[in-house]
């Protein structure tokens, strides 16, 4: 995992580096009045003179003595800026991960029960609809009916001024909404297949022959065992979650993380957009490894003591 | 029966699938229809007129004007043609990508097969989106690319062929290199490689026309995909630039007109999604029709 987050810095900074302009020509173009004796002074200031892998080395140095530098648009240490955004989307994908799951799971199962038939079709068609539906279309169409037409919801996810939870509650009400609606397709259709399998073993068979409800046969029995590749499935499908919630901070005005990555790409500030990429890769990989270790009380034949290879 | 009818017959079975790609020729004839479509209009979509903003359905605009008095069906066919082009051309660069690497992973095996898996695992595990719009506002003259090239008014087109391709190709990859494995230990190829055939002729006459189902089908299912994150992009300002239209920059000045012209952010986003759904079930026909272990319907 360590791996990963050094290469994925190297990558991140290079690519950066490759954005147009660079912090002191911005510092120019703010201030007419600086010569370029003074513009020189100042790339030397910065470091900006050497080669783009040796200020990636400093960078380095500082990161790993956790010094990550200012973010310009908001003029407050980078991780200071972070850790709020952080956890507003925390708080956002937790909400839409847990009603996705928690709708797909029955649905999944119902179809899995009644496979080809006109409820498993339907659900199928629903599936693919919420899959193949453009995030930020639904967002906007979202907007229009509830906000415009109906004015029901807020279209900002952020109220203004001093409010209560319940206006909280309420602003973030539309975007779990979005969030939740493209992503329980392809949970569901998760769910269903894996079920469909589980439902075909013998065990469940011989669960069936023992006399057991059909209730307690796929609840206790089919339940259970179809997850594991569901939550495999799932923790590779994190990424893509992520990306979802991105397009929903930025139609929705949410100051998480990926509305603030999206503005410090935008707005040039360099050292904002590059540690909170990484800090977005790593929350993805702290998740996939979260997955790992919950198949241990899934399927209590997996041990992680026994597999030290 | 011939495989084709045969074919054919299987996937006649897949009723949505053959509904979709009835709705999907459609479009394309409505994308290709385009300039005469201007012409039987009498319009010129690419023309300013403030006189003629927001215009309400007509016989001579069909579906309304836009913000900027130009006809929102023309611009929505030459929107077509750049959003249909851009998912064709980037699903085949992707595709050709993932069958590479999924070839090399799949029949060399060892250290180089772990090492390009374990890429390819992360990159299905990276948020890919704040990836692509970094991708999307890199500076080409920074990267040597000639000025001349780089401010070429078609750029945006290319760079987001490029870098959706760049990101596309994870599925394919892994599919190929699965079947690669099971093919690889039948017996033609032990006898093959027995007889002494280099592996590159094993490869392309004996491994890669067996694999023409799965990659067909894992191309058709990632061109939605593909639509998809190009008209996220130039929703966002980063793909293709205006005032050539795509479906997804057509989308970019709604929602701030959602309360004036709420037509203008209904029909692109539509056309979008019909289009998306329409492969994605193609797919799943496809899938079911190619796959000999699948059963009836």
């Amino acid at each position: 995992m360590l791996t990963v987050i050094f290469v994925m810095s190297f990558v991140c900074y290079m690519l950066l580096g490759l954005m147009p302009g660079d912090p002191v020509d911005l510092l120019i173009s703010a201030d007419p009045n600086l010569t370029s004796e003074d513009a020189a002074r100042l790339k030397a200031l910065y470091g900006l003179d050497q080669p783009l892998f040796n200020r990636y080395l400093n960078w380095l140095a500082a990161a790993l003595q956790g010094d990550f530098g200012y973010s310009r648009l908001y003029a407050k240490p980078v991780l200071e800026v972070l850790w709020g955004a952080l956890e507003r989307t925390l708080v956002l994908m937790s909400i839409a991960f847990l009603l996705s799951v928690l709708l797909a799971i029955p649905t999944g199962m119902l179809a899995a029960r009644r496979i080809h038939t006109p409820t498993d079709y339907s659900i199928n068609f629903l599936c693919f609809a919420g899959i193949s539906i453009p995030s930020f279309w639904l967002a906007l169409m979202l907007i229009l009916l509830f906000s415009v037409i109906l004015g029901w919801l807020p279209a900002n996810a952020t109220p203004l001024g001093e409010v209560g939870f319940f206006q909280k509650a309420q602003a973030l009400i539309l975007p779990v909404i979005t969030l939740s609606l493209v992503s329980i397709g392809g949970v569901t259709r998760y769910v269903r297949s894996s079920m469909y399998e589980t439902l075909h073993q013998d065990y469940i068979t011989t669960a069936y022959a023992k006399g057991l409800s059909e209730s307690q046969v796929v609840w206790r029995h089919g339940l259970r065992n179809s997850m594991i590749p569901v939550v495999t499935i799932l923790s590779l499908d994190l990424g893509a979650f992520f990306s979802g919630a991105v397009i929903v901070e930025i139609m929705f005005a949410y100051p998480g993380m990926g509305k603030m990555l999206f503005d410090a790409i935008n707005g040039s500030d360099y050292n904002l957009a590059l540690v909170g990429l990484l800090l977005a890769t790593l929350v993805t990989l702290l998740a996939n490894f979260l997955a790992d270790i919950s198949y241990v009380s899934l399927d209590p034949r997996i041990s992680y003591q026994e597999q030290s290879k | 029966m011939t495989r084709t009818q045969l074919f054919i017959r299987r996937m006649m079975l897949h009723r949505v699938a053959v509904v979709c790609a009835g709705i999907l020729s459609l479009l394309f004839l409505f994308a290709l229809s385009a300039p005469i479509l201007e012409m039987l209009l009498n319009t010129d979509a690419s023309k300013v007129n403030l006189f003629s903003r927001y215009l309400p359905f007509s016989l001579q605009h069909p579906l309304g004007t836009d913000d900027l008095g130009r006809d929102l069906l023309v611009r929505l066919a030459y929107g077509g043609r750049v959003s249909l082009l851009v998912g064709f051309t980037a699903a085949i660069i992707a595709a050709a990508i993932g069958t590479s690497i999924g070839l090399i992973a799949g029949y060399f095996g060892g250290w180089l097969d772990t090492l390009l898996m374990r890429t390819t695992d992360s990159v299905i595990a990276l948020p890919l989106l704040p990836l692509l719009i970094v991708l999307a506002v890199i500076d080409l003259e920074k990267l040597g690319i000639p000025a001349s090239i780089a401010n070429h008014q078609d750029i945006g087109l290319y760079r987001i062929i490029v870098i959706v391709s760049l990101v596309g190709w994870t599925g394919v990859a892994r599919l190929v290199r699965g079947s690669v494995l099971s093919l690889r230990e039948r017996p033609y190829i032990t006898a093959a490689r027995a007889m002494g055939v280099p592996a590159k002729r094993i490869i392309f006459t004996h491994i890669l026309p067996a694999l023409t189902s799965p990659i067909t089908v894992a191309t058709t299912l990632s061109v939605g995909n593909i639509i998809l994150f190009e008209s996220i992009l130039s929703f966002l300002g980063l793909g293709i630039n205006p005032p050539t239209p795509s479906w997804g920059n057509m989308l970019t000045n709604a929602q701030e007109l959602i309360w004036e012209a709420p037509t203008l952010a209904f029909f692109p986003g539509m056309l979008i999604f019909i289009t998306v759904l329409a492969f994605n079930f193609i797919g799943d026909g496809l899938q079911d029709a190619l796959s000999p272990r699948s059963k009836k319907r």
